[in-house]
């Protein structure tokens, strides 16, 4: 289960593209990308969901009405009730939430270290490169979901853990991605006219290697929260991720395995729902490769 | 060739002692006295002292770490709190079970996924590949879990020809399983393998092979597979990782006694010392395969001169 992330990391350089295309221009590629809009699509229709359930629907995502347990769908509960009598849907749009705070917070606490390290150790090369390089070794020798399972195991249970551990695993993706672009940004004209002018590090890091230096990084950011939001399910689903009566689709999933046989509905929706997440981030993921850098098409 | 394995070798040497030493402080990062912690609640004073003599909480801290990687080079990794057992003992009576089942699904994941991008790449932008291509993405899209649940549902519930889980009717069992791992890898090798495939047949050799008549399949499999194998060598080496994170997930769905399932049990009763060992093989193993798939290049790509 892992991430589409290992492969990509070996990827070649998109060079430049963000800084000599523009916003605008990427917008406009990707407008004609038909997956890629397919993916904003689903993920607009998500994050309706997440605002609105709440005002659509009276109900309450941890109300229990024991007496309307296992109901099958009806005018009332669109997608029946589960094993306390809770409104299926009232819980798959409430869960929305979570899964997207999940994934936009573990994928930037990722960036917030990621870039800023990759950058550092790209342009300033010496032993800050060598450790660092180093440390991304040990953390990508443990496949993503057990590292996570180990962290969660000793850090405990819950919203902000789980975030932690899901953010560690995608720390060193970001810092190899950054890396390898400073180390053929730094060696650009540009880079050298800013030095011979007397521009000094720091601004040069943040004002021309990292912008320069994005490219690839915001396709993999895509990918990543895809990645995130899969292993934020599934450490739900194990039990050891955001915990009942949080209506978080993974948990929802894995208590749904008591009642595969009675009613395997349960088990259905909650997976659709995590999957749609996964396909759209990934569809963007890939359109915004296409749109960034025409050359890999 | 010698020369680079020996260098390879080394390279690895830290990367080993980094996953060690990260193993080793996963214990104590655990919140509090890791002694009181592992005991439980019910433990009485002598219960936590004994353990923590046990664990060897009462030397110095370097000390500790030392004399964990001591043992670790005797194969001792400790014993486990639930049986008592020493943990590699526990450990390996898993191992094949989750090898025989990543195996399994490492080979339908080759099978279709190879298969599937070359036939992908010889059609391109026809309805064929716009399938296999879309359903490379929906398949590194699904959650593993989620697809074994379906796959219950539809196999054992309803259909009801195989087994929900456990290991007990041979072969049969592994069916559901096995797939449910496979799906993940199988499309990203597809996808892999058809733009390996894409950029090779479109040189050169592959027109003049063309040209002088070899017949097609030849020209397909003897030329351009053969020259676009090193990426998918690259991805399949990848897959190990993939494949033996997500037996965690598949073992526990299937109740399949390997070694990922021995994990979340052993989490769920915090049974550190399993979990530590069970986290360090699974990353060795994981380590020795990455190794091993560089080894394979100089196989795949005589061009590869390791000097």
């Amino acid at each position: 289960m892992a991430l589409p992330s290992a492969s990509a990391v070996e990827a070649p350089v998109v060079e430049l593209a963000v800084a000599t295309t523009g916003g605008s221009r990427v917008w406009a590629r990707l407008r004609t990308h038909p997956s890629a809009m397919v993916g904003i699509s689903i993920l607009a229709l998500y994050v309706v969901a997440s605002l609105l359930g709440p005002l659509l629907f009276r109900w309450n995502p941890i109300h229990q009405t024991l007496s309307d347990a296992f109901l099958a769908a009806s005018a009332g509960h669109p997608l029946g009730t589960d094993d306390l009598g809770r409104d299926e849907l009232v819980r798959l749009m409430f869960g929305a939430r979570y899964t997207l705070v999940l994934g936009f917070a573990a994928v930037a606490i990722g960036l917030a270290i990621g870039v800023p390290v990759g950058a550092v150790s790209g342009y300033f090369g010496g032993w800050i490169d060598l450790l660092s390089q180093r440390l991304t070794d040990v953390v990508l020798a443990f496949p993503n979901i057990l590292l996570a399972l180990a962290l969660v195991a000793v850090l405990g249970v819950g919203l902000t853990n789980v975030i932690i551990a899901i953010a560690i695993t995608s720390i060193p993706i970001f810092i190899r991605l950054t890396r390898a672009s400073a180390l053929s940004i730094r060696e650009l004209p540009y880079v050298e006219a800013a030095r011979a002018l007397g521009v000094p590090s720091a601004a040069i890091l943040f004002r021309h290697v990292i912008p320069n230096s994005l490219a690839p990084v915001i396709v993999q950011a895509s990918l990543q929260l895809g990645a995130a939001i899969l292993l934020a399910a599934a450490l739900g689903f194990l039990g050891l991720g955001v915990q009942a009566p949080t209506p978080e689709w993974g948990s929802m999933l894995g208590f749904s395995r008591n009642y595969i046989f009675s009613d395997p509905n349960l088990a259905t929706f909650p997976g659709l729902a995590i999957f749609g997440a996964v396909l759209a981030f990934n569809l963007v993921g890939d359109g915004l490769r296409d749109a960034l850098d025409p050359r890999l098409r | 060739m010698i020369t680079y394995v020996a260098r390879r070798l080394l390279v690895a040497i830290p990367t080993l002692l980094g996953v060690a030493t990260v193993v080793f402080l996963l214990m104590r990062l655990l919140p509090g006295d890791p002694a009181v912690v592992i005991a439980g609640p019910q433990a009485t004073a002598e219960d936590v002292e004994r353990l923590r003599h046990q664990l060897g909480l009462t030397l110095p801290f370097w000390q500790q770490y030392l004399s964990f990687l001591g043992r670790l080079f005797h194969g001792d990794l400790g014993m486990s709190i639930r049986t008592g057992d020493p943990v590699i003992r526990e450990i390996f009576t898993r191992v094949p079970f989750t090898a025989t089942l990543a195996f399994t699904s490492l080979l339908i994941a080759i099978l279709i996924g190879v298969t599937a991008g070359v036939i992908a790449a010889t059609k391109r932008n026809s309805s064929m590949d716009l399938s296999i291509s879309g359903g490379a993405v929906f398949g590194a899209s699904m959650p593993t879990y989620w697809l074994g649940l379906m796959l219950i549902i539809l196999f054992a519930v309803h259909l009801r020809v195989l087994p929900a889980g456990g290991s007990d009717r041979g072969p049969i069992s592994l069916v559901l399983p096995a797939i449910t791992l496979a799906l993940f890898s199988t499309g990203l090798i597809a996808r892999q393998t058809r733009s390996a495939m894409l950029e090779v047949l479109g040189q050169d050799f592959v027109r003049t092979a063309r040209a002088k008549g070899a017949a097609r399949t030849v020209v397909l499999i003897r030329h351009a597979l053969r020259n676009a194998l090193l990426p998918i060598v690259t991805v399949i080496g990848l897959q190990f990782g993939t494949l033996l994170g997500g037996a965690v997930l598949t073992e526990t769905i299937f109740a399949w006694p390997g070694v990922g399932r021995l994990l979340v049990d052993s989490i769920g009763s915090r049974d550190y010392p399993v979990v530590q060992g069970v986290v360090l093989l699974l990353s060795v193993s994981f380590i020795a395969i990455n190794l091993i798939t560089d080894l394979l290049y100089a196989y795949v790509d005589p061009r590869i001169r390791y000097g």
